[in-house]
């Protein structure tokens, strides 16, 4: 009886004197995660960015190609109303284009106005 | 990002308000309008030449424009889409002289402007329907009514983000295109002006389309619901 009381004893004893030991251990490592470095996003983001950009122009190439076509055929169909196509075609591609410009619009935030702030 | 050499970089303070240079050059440009129309108005003449010519000519396409448009009401609101008009396109070109910055450059100018049109439509709805404007918002069926509320309310907001960043955003990238040329090239190599011409036919073309779009977002909140 007295020998299980000491080894209890004994146990909580060392428990206690780890304790510290171990929890000062996993707050330094959480404190160096905090202050790791994400100089490595940059690549990413600049990655993303550029994709971005890509298929956006890619997108708006289409579009208003097929915008400018149909315009072109509206006139070679009909010359005296090529004003109002034209005017009509010109608001079109205005339209259009301003989808892409949403997209740089993003990519300008992301590389120049940084808001998480990771690099 | 390399700056752009400009007359004014820093802002100053006016009491406990920060002037930001766009700011600043904004005053320029309604210093400049200001100027021209007291030269205009000092100097009239049956058969107009010069600046009066110029001005006429662009006031009296724009009215045309608005009448096409808008019907002959469209006459009320012009004097709103006019200043607009001038505004805008004076602000975008004059980023393209060197040593100038746009103020539509900016997205607080440009939400300005953009805000200060959805706000005019919105007005100029219940100025012409009372309190029936709701029924602009609720669709063509009563049992949808829900439903399209919101998208409308949505599509609203969308009308606002839209006419901003599509003046900021192309102002924006021809100005940054302006920049990072003028770091490789001098100012006045003859290729170099090609990106001033596509400057210039991008200031038109935008401020076209908002004048556009303010004209139909004022058409559409004047007519009657579906």
């Amino acid at each position: 009886m007295k020998k299980t009381i000491y080894t209890m004893l004994m146990s909580l004893v060392a428990v206690a004197l780890a304790a510290p030991v171990a929890l000062a251990e996993e707050a330094a490592a959480v404190a160096t995660a905090v202050k790791a470095d994400h100089s490595g996003i940059y690549g990413y983001v600049a990655v993303g960015c550029g994709l971005a950009m890509g298929l956006a122009a890619l997108g708006t190439g289409i579009g208003q190609g097929i915008a400018a076509g149909g315009a072109v055929e509206g006139i070679s169909r009909n010359p005296g109303a090529s004003g109002k196509i034209m005017t009509t075609m010109i608001i079109g591609l205005a339209m259009i284009e301003s989808l892409a410009i949403y997209a740089l619009v993003v990519c300008i935030i992301l590389l120049f106005v940084n808001p998480y702030k990771i690099f | 990002m390399k700056e752009a050499p400009l007359f004014i970089h820093h802002g100053f303070n006016i009491g406990s308000w920060y002037m930001p240079p766009f700011v600043i050059y904004t005053w320029i440009v309604m210093g400049l309008l200001i100027l021209m129309a007291l030269a205009v108005r000092s100097s009239l003449k049956p058969i107009p030449g010069g600046l009066q010519n110029v001005v006429e000519a662009f006031i009296g396409g724009l009215r045309d424009f608005t009448v096409n448009t808008m019907g002959p009401q469209g006459l009320n609101y012009f004097p709103l889409i006019g200043t607009a008009a001038f505004f805008i396109l004076l602000c975008n070109l004059i980023g393209i002289v060197p040593g100038f910055e746009s103020p539509t450059s900016n997205l607080n100018t440009t939400g300005a402007c953009a805000v200060t049109v959805v706000v005019t439509t919105h007005i100029v709805g219940v100025q012409k329907h009372g309190l029936k404007y709701i029924k602009h918002f609720l669709g063509p069926v009563w049992w949808l009514a829900p439903l399209m509320f919101f998208i409308e309310v949505i599509g609203h907001i969308a009308r606002l983000l839209s006419l901003s960043l599509r003046l900021f955003g192309n102002i924006r990238g021809e100005d940054l295109l302006l920049v990072l040329l003028l770091t490789l090239v001098p100012f006045l190599i003859p290729g170099i002006m090609v990106v001033h011409l596509l400057q210039t036919f991008t200031s038109f073309v935008q401020t076209f389309v908002f004048v556009l779009l303010t004209m139909l977002y004022i058409s559409g909140a004047a007519e009657h619901a579906h």
